[in-house]
């Protein structure tokens, strides 16, 4: 049981140290290192003989002392003698060996007789493989449309895979294809016009949806039911099967082109989402209040605009936020409705940039760069409320 | 006296639902319907602009005569395959004018020029030219002049409003158009996408449940691919797998692991041979799927995590009593907890993976084997330009969604019984 234990956690987390390697080699190769090999039975035989060597070596050295003297070990032989590569990536190679010598450092001779240590050292591996797996394939493309903003055609050309940012040189020259996208390409404005479709289907669709989630959380009328199972039924109907019958009645009543018919369908689409997610938590304001205001001769509105509206402050903003992320990212439509350059989303502009052949790569991705930020951002910012309500109201997508 | 609060309860809250209702109706349902209209109908995309009578006016000085001015309009139908009926026109003039030459179709009166055209064939066009002097001989101002426009007016077929139906679309859509082979890459991509986009959720919600470092962080982390627009996502991923200098098939040259690069998006077979078996890989699909689950994961991420911490401690704990091991743990307590939210998963995004147009558009615009049904509706409506065959494909979608949704509820329900 020891033996196959011990063998089983050193391969493992041998195989974890390989993977933290590769991970950080792929990042040194992108910023122009030469490295042609990823070195996988070097590192094998170095990752074994680490764990093999610290469960030896037991508590008889402090543990932060043996994590310092593996990792320069591995090193020294690995990056000084064999691969020969700048300091910055040894010091990086040293920092992942301290993080892995930490992490098996938990790790003993004992512990490995315990019951299930197998599958508790599988367990724990493979949570710790996941995170940093994860982290770096969603993280990855994003990283990438950054430094390839800031890249020059001339520059991707000589190398590929060389994705450095070059500080030392001319803000101008840095931020070129920035320059570039706002002057020549017209982003500024349609920044306005994305700003404007999304805040205004924003207002519209509070305008529309306070009153009605108010009418379906509380009053009790004729067809509350049906309409309550029909919000959630359209909600589910996809946006494809709309595209043709709109665009015919948009084109005849003239209304493509314009931002007024974007607001109309953003607002429509968005507002089954915006019902449901209000009405659920106006049922969770208590009645009393509005009945004392009954009492005091408020109207409907009144109760709405005192005491509906000031309660559910946090709800209304969840929503939205939600609603301006559809809007904002919002593409099918507004490649449907919009062939003038005048009228174009921040969407639909990236679209018909790339449909020319000749576009660099690098204001694309400028573009892309400019319309993510706004939407990570309000996302990072107000993430306590999205959550909340991206599992109440489960946004489309 | 309890009656009539109940009416005007009633009455306050139609008032209060009346918007939102007639706007969602306007938008969704009733497109819907139209798209049934449509479907049974021979509509080309060039059919569906009205025809409109147009006048081009252009003002012209004659040499020697400053009194005089001669004015011309091109006048036009702007369709070229339907007429329009009883043409009137009307254009006013400053007060000191009087006509030279009135045409018979027209009259002048009031300093307003009224003609009845009667009817344009398609393609009509025709020079219309009139002579006006001042009555005072003072100059003209050929800018004022110009800055008045002429109205036009006339009758026309509204091609989407007349009665004459087909059932010629839905046999192109059924017979011809490699039917079968649409519905199977729809079912590749809507199912594995689906099942892929579940299963990493669950892999990542059992990772992100347990307690380490910056794991607020991680939550936020695993939800970019979902928050972020989908047309910077899909260029950026268009950009690491490009075949020519694509970063992907860059590294992968750079470490030897391939010798030419793979066209991942462009390439719609690839040949694979395990254990001496050789089998066609339907290679951009799998990418496009790929890209699916990457962006989509994230929500079942979210639903499932949300339901691991709702389960109770207890049970845990027991089964730690009774020495249970990680993936007992995880196979007898956590995957029985999860499967009613796991359900109503699948069948979201079954239903929106089934109607996905913006990814596949934009990474691969349908090509190399990966031409779904809602790309078909745009190519059919908008490449092709035959808007009716796009509505028949759009109600092949809608039905088989109700289908879909149909056998769902009858199996959950079944379920349900049995337990």
């Amino acid at each position: 049981m020891r033996t196959k234990n011990t063998i089983l956690f050193s391969l493992i987390s041998t195989f974890f140290l390989i993977f933290l390697i590769s991970i950080w080699k792929i990042l040194a190769t992108l910023q122009g290192l030469s490295i042609n090999s990823f070195n996988i039975e070097i590192i094998f035989i170095f990752g074994l003989l680490i764990s093999l060597a610290h469960l030896g070596i037991g508590d008889r050295i402090k543990s932060i002392y043996k994590s310092i003297i593996f990792s320069a070990i591995f090193v020294f032989c690995d990056g000084y003698l064999i691969q020969k590569l700048p300091i910055w990536y040894n010091v990086g190679v040293f920092l992942i060996l301290y993080f892995f010598t930490n992490k098996i450092s938990k790790y003993t001779f004992i512990g490995l007789k315990e019951e299930h240590s197998t599958q508790v050292i599988l367990f724990d591996f493979l949570t710790l493989f996941g995170i940093l797996f994860f982290s770096f394939v969603i993280l990855f493309p994003f990283y990438m449309m950054l430094v390839t903003s800031f890249k020059t055609q001339i520059a991707l050309l000589v190398n590929p895979l060389d994705f450095s940012i070059n500080f030392g040189q001319d803000i101008k020259d840095l931020f070129k294809s920035y320059f570039v996208i706002f002057k020549s390409y017209k982003f500024g404005k349609y920044i306005v016009i994305s700003t404007i479709v999304s805040v205004g289907t924003v207002i519209i669709t509070l305008l529309f949806a306070i009153p009605a989630a108010y009418a379906v959380a509380r009053l009790n009328f004729f067809g509350k039911t049906f309409l309550s199972t029909s919000i959630l039924i359209i909600y589910m109907f996809p946006a494809i099967v709309l595209v043709i019958p709109l665009y015919t009645i948009f084109s005849q009543l003239g209304l493509r082109n314009s931002i007024e018919g974007l607001l109309i369908v953003y607002t429509a689409t968005t507002l089954p989402v915006a019902i449901y997610m209000l009405q659920g938590y106006f049922k969770s304001i208590p009645k009393e209040l509005e009945e004392a205001a009954i009492l005091d001769k408020l109207s409907w509105f009144g109760i709405i605009i005192k005491i509906i509206i000031p309660l559910s402050i946090p709800a209304i903003s969840s929503v939205a936020l939600y609603v301006f992320m559809i809007a904002w990212n919002e593409f099918l439509f507004s490649l449907m409705f919009l062939d003038n350059p005048n009228s174009f989303t921040l969407s639909r502009a990236i679209q018909y940039l790339s449909g020319d052949a000749e576009t660099p790569r690098q204001y694309l991705m400028a573009g892309s760069v400019v319309v993510t930020l706004p939407v990570l951002f309000i996302f990072v910012y107000f993430e306590k409320y999205l959550v909340s309500g991206l599992t109440a109201g489960s946004v489309k997508g | 006296m309890n009656d009539t609060l109940a009416n005007t309860e009633k009455k306050t809250a139609y008032i209060l639902t009346l918007p939102a209702v007639l706007l969602v109706f306007s938008i969704i349902l009733f497109p819907i319907f139209a798209n049934i209209w449509i479907s049974f109908k021979e509509v080309e995309l060039k059919d569906i602009r009205i025809p409109e009578p147009r006048a081009k006016k252009i003002v012209k000085s004659i040499s020697d005569e400053p009194t005089k001015i001669k004015i011309l309009y091109k006048l036009r139908n702007s369709s070229l395959i339907q007429e329009i009926r009883d043409v009137s026109f009307q254009d006013n003039f400053p007060k000191n004018f009087e006509i030279e030459n009135l045409d018979p179709r027209c009259s002048f009166k009031k300093y307003n020029l009224k003609c009845e055209f009667g009817n344009w064939p398609a393609k009509y066009r025709e020079n219309f030219q009139v002579i006006f002097a001042t009555n005072n001989g003072s100059k003209i101002d050929k800018k004022n002049l110009k800055s008045i426009k002429p109205k036009l007016d006339g009758k026309s077929d509204n091609i989407l409003l007349n009665t004459n139906f087909t059932l010629k679309n839905f046999k192109k859509v059924l017979f011809e158009n490699e039917f079968v082979d649409l519905l199977l890459t729809t079912f590749y991509y809507t199912f594995f996408g689906t099942v892929g986009s579940i299963v990493f959720g669950i892999l990542t919600a059992q990772m992100v449940n347990q307690k380490f470092y910056g794991r607020t962080f991680m939550r936020s982390v695993l939800l970019f691919p979902y928050v972020a627009p989908v047309v910077a996502l899909a260029y950026t991923w268009e950009l690491l797998l490009d075949p020519n200098s694509g970063t992907l098939n860059s590294l992968l040259l750079n470490y030897q692991i391939i010798e030419t690069p793979i066209n991942l998006l462009g390439q719609k077979y690839i040949e694979i041979s395990i254990l001496g078996f050789d089998f066609k890989l339907r290679l951009a699909l799998t990418t496009v799927i790929m890209f699916e689950i990457w962006r989509y994961f994230p929500l079942a991420f979210l639903f499932i995590l949300a339901r691991l911490q709702a389960i109770p401690k207890e049970l845990y704990e027991a089964a730690d009593v009774d020495g249970a091991s990680p993936f007992q743990k995880f196979f007898n307590i956590t995957l029985p907890q999860i499967t009613a939210v796991i359900s109503i998963l699948f069948m979201i995004r079954f239903i929106w993976n089934f109607n996905k147009f913006e990814d596949v558009f934009l990474l691969t615009g349908g090509a190399s084997g990966t031409r779904t049904l809602p790309i078909n509706v745009y190519q059919q409506g908008f490449a092709i330009s035959d808007i009716g065959m796009g509505s028949a494909v759009s109600i092949v979608i809608v039905v088989l969604l109700l289908m879909f949704m149909f056998f769902y509820f009858k199996l959950l329900g079944k379920r349900v019984d049995e337990n």
